[in-house]
């Protein structure tokens, strides 16, 4: 039989019908997860074609993106202060009523960021086909599922159906041997990543990482690492699940338990790639060699070595219009450079070992004069545990703001914005124009990054204040 | 939604590589609930200043680009976040092509099911057309051609059942709702 590779195994697994030269394949949805902000319009559709959801069992609703991370605005206790958004929790709210959709809203314990919350609940499970309107989706693929963003249209599509159509996507894998360093992160991994591949590197590809660097990853670093496939173009990131993967998921709420665990560890221990399967491309990296990344421009792939000057292409129009948004000449340094803004939070780097690293930082510590620090849990359980692991008092005790969960600063659409020509160095996955805000300067980099950085007032190597 | 076959137009330009979505249509217009009425918060960051004054300079804003209905971009247009307000925002704005040399991969796949057609050139056509803005081009879905004003037919790739759909007007909605059958079987043998 001809090697598989792990992707191919979890596609031809979903194919209720093959594709052909004239038609995409019709691939089936295990997990179709959804939220306030890619979804009213599709609800509508089903709406005026007299739909019903076709499996509300296998859709898990959240509200993250629009929502305020003000304790009295999440409960209720003032109106929701953008008003445009509380429309939309409250569209959100009556759409999953009349389709019969559970929603984790306002003011339940398991809301949070929606691809937070589908890990911690034991929603995602190696194997599955997941999707949701959010170009993150990639974070599954950390558990060894197919996992992808889609539209606003295609939302409609798996709430009708329960199916895609989808033309087969190539492969990349992405090899990283060694291991990362002290002080260097899953982030600074996958920005290096990036950087090497370029913004569109992965394009129409679905990634498998591999390789000893990656094996040694815990489920909170193998999600970083996929959730930020997208950023370098690809649809989907996979790793195949391992021990590491079954430990994280036994007991968790929607994992299976008793036989039905044994059966699915049977299952889930064929999801690898075999030996001899072939990928579209390959890419090698050694984890070893990498250093604390920051990015100094306008997408995720204007990245650097924290220590490195930034890159200087004088006759480069478009490098010349990104460090003119940034306000950065190229040669300059970026360490040492006066930030406003740090934000530890969004669906790339707002775990509890998130928290965990950028607390080990701040412990005893306080955040630098002129500097506004946000910290941002990635769900109301990841809250929980990070109060009563005293993280939150770390993060107070420093002068940090220490708010509900949801995407909060990563987004710019729900209050939490970075004011115009700010500089912010942020855990989140974009530093795209105006992401963070109208004018908002954004420097992507790991929670130690950001915490070093909201110590010292200025961009600086977190390994000076670890160990 | 209305076939689409063939149409003619002058092109705008934006000669800048990776536009992203956010620039395409900033968050902060998310929070709608409809598809309607996003054309004029297409590019608002580059469009507008702090007042919300039109910029004079900003290529959509001057005369030449009204009634254009290709925009012609640098590589990787689209990527970023998978918001489909990106499409519809584009199409409210008047324009039903997207020419580069790449266009993200989410992008294309929300374009193609709105009717606004997401065209890949070779490095050639794309630099040609990068350095003749305005140029008057034909578009012919039937045949996937762009056809440059020197009477020149590039041919372009697109997906042949989005391009069936789009074609014939058909929406993809309908073709999955017919393999109910199929999707019942594949539901009581992978339970």
């Amino acid at each position: 039989m001809k090697p598989k590779t792990l992707f191919e195994k979890v596609w031809e697994q979903h194919e209720v019908v093959p594709e052909t030269a004239d038609a995409p394949a019709v691939l089936y949805i295990d997990l179709h997860l959804i939220h306030e902000v890619t979804t009213p319009q599709a609800f509508a559709q089903l709406r005026a074609q007299g739909l019903r959801v076709r499996r509300p069992d296998r859709t898990l609703a959240t509200l993250d993106h629009s929502t305020p991370t003000d304790p009295a605005e999440v409960f209720g206790r003032v109106p929701i202060k953008v008003e445009s958004a509380a429309r939309q929790v409250r569209e959100m709210e009556k759409n999953c009523r009349e389709f019969g959709i559970d929603l984790f809203g306002l003011g339940s314990e398991q809301r949070g960021i929606v691809h937070v919350i589908g890990p911690e609940l034991g929603a995602t499970q190696p194997g599955k086909t997941i999707v949701c309107g959010d170009s993150h989706t990639a974070t599954h693929g950390a558990f060894g599922a197919l996992a992808f963003g889609i539209g606003t249209t295609e939302v409609g599509h798996v709430l009708a159906t329960q199916c895609l159509l989808q033309r087969r996507p190539k492969t990349l894998a992405i090899e990283v041997s060694g291991r990362l360093r002290d002080a260097v992160t899953a982030k600074d991994l996958i920005l290096a990543i990036i950087g090497r591949i370029g913004v569109s590197g992965g394009t129409s590809h679905v990634i498998e990482y591999r390789g000893s660097a990656i094996e040694a990853l815990s489920m909170d670093e193998r999600m970083t690492v996929c959730n930020m496939s997208i950023e370098g173009g690809a649809r989907a990131g996979m790793i195949a699940p391992d021990a590491t993967t079954f430990a994280y998921l036994e007991g968790r709420p929607f994992a299976p338990r008793g036989d039905a665990w044994e059966r699915a560890l049977e299952r889930w221990r064929s999801l690898r790639s075999d030996d001899g399967a072939r990928y579209d491309r390959v890419v090698e990296i050694d984890a070893s060699r990498l250093e604390p990344m920051i990015t100094y421009g306008t997408n995720p792939g204007m990245v650097v070595p924290i220590t490195a000057p930034v890159p200087d292409h004088p006759s480069d129009a478009v490098h010349a219009k990104s460090l003119a948004y940034m306000g950065l000449k190229g040669g300059e340094q970026l360490l040492g450079k006066p930030v406003q803004v740090v934000f530890v939070g969004s669906c790339t780097n707002a775990r509890l070992s998130d928290l965990e690293q950028a607390a080990s930082v701040l412990r005893g510590r306080k955040v630098a004069n002129g500097v506004r620090m946000l910290v941002v849990p990635g769900s109301q359980q990841v809250k929980r545990e990070a109060e009563a692991r005293g993280l939150a008092q770390v993060f107070t005790d420093a002068g940090a703001e220490w708010r509900e969960s949801g995407c909060s600063m990563c987004i710019g659409m729900n209050g939490d914005i970075v004011a115009k020509g700010q500089y912010a160095v942020s855990t989140s996955n974009r530093n795209f124009e105006g992401r963070q805000g109208p004018g908002a300067r954004t420097l992507l980099a790991s929670p130690l990054t950001a915490a070093a950085a909201a110590v010292a007032g200025r961009v600086s190597d977190p390994r000076e204040f670890i160990g | 939604m209305q076939p689409i076959s063939t149409f003619n137009s002058r092109t705008v330009v934006l000669p800048y590589t990776n536009i992203d979505t956010d620039q395409i249509i900033p968050a902060r217009f998310l929070t709608t609930t409809t598809k309607e009425g996003l054309g004029k918060q297409a590019f608002a960051d580059w469009r507008y200043d702090a007042s919300g004054a039109p910029k004079p300079d900003f290529v959509l804003n001057r005369p030449e680009a009204a009634g254009c209905s290709i925009l012609v971009a640098g590589r990787n247009f689209g990527c970023g976040s998978s918001r489909e307000h990106a499409p519809w925002a584009l199409l409210d704005c008047g324009f039903r092509a997207v020419v580069s040399t790449e266009i993200a991969d989410i992008f294309r796949s929300n374009s193609l099911k709105n009717g606004l057609l997401p065209i890949v050139v070779d490095e050639q056509t794309h630099a040609w057309l990068l350095a003749h803005p305005g140029a008057a081009l034909t578009v012919d879905l039937q045949a996937s051609t762009l056809t440059l004003p020197d009477g020149t037919a590039v041919e372009f790739p697109i997906e042949a059942f989005a391009r069936y759909c789009l074609l014939n007007g058909i929406d993809e909605l309908g073709f999955l709702l017919q393999q109910a059958e199929a999707i019942a079987r594949y539901e009581q043998t992978h339970a």
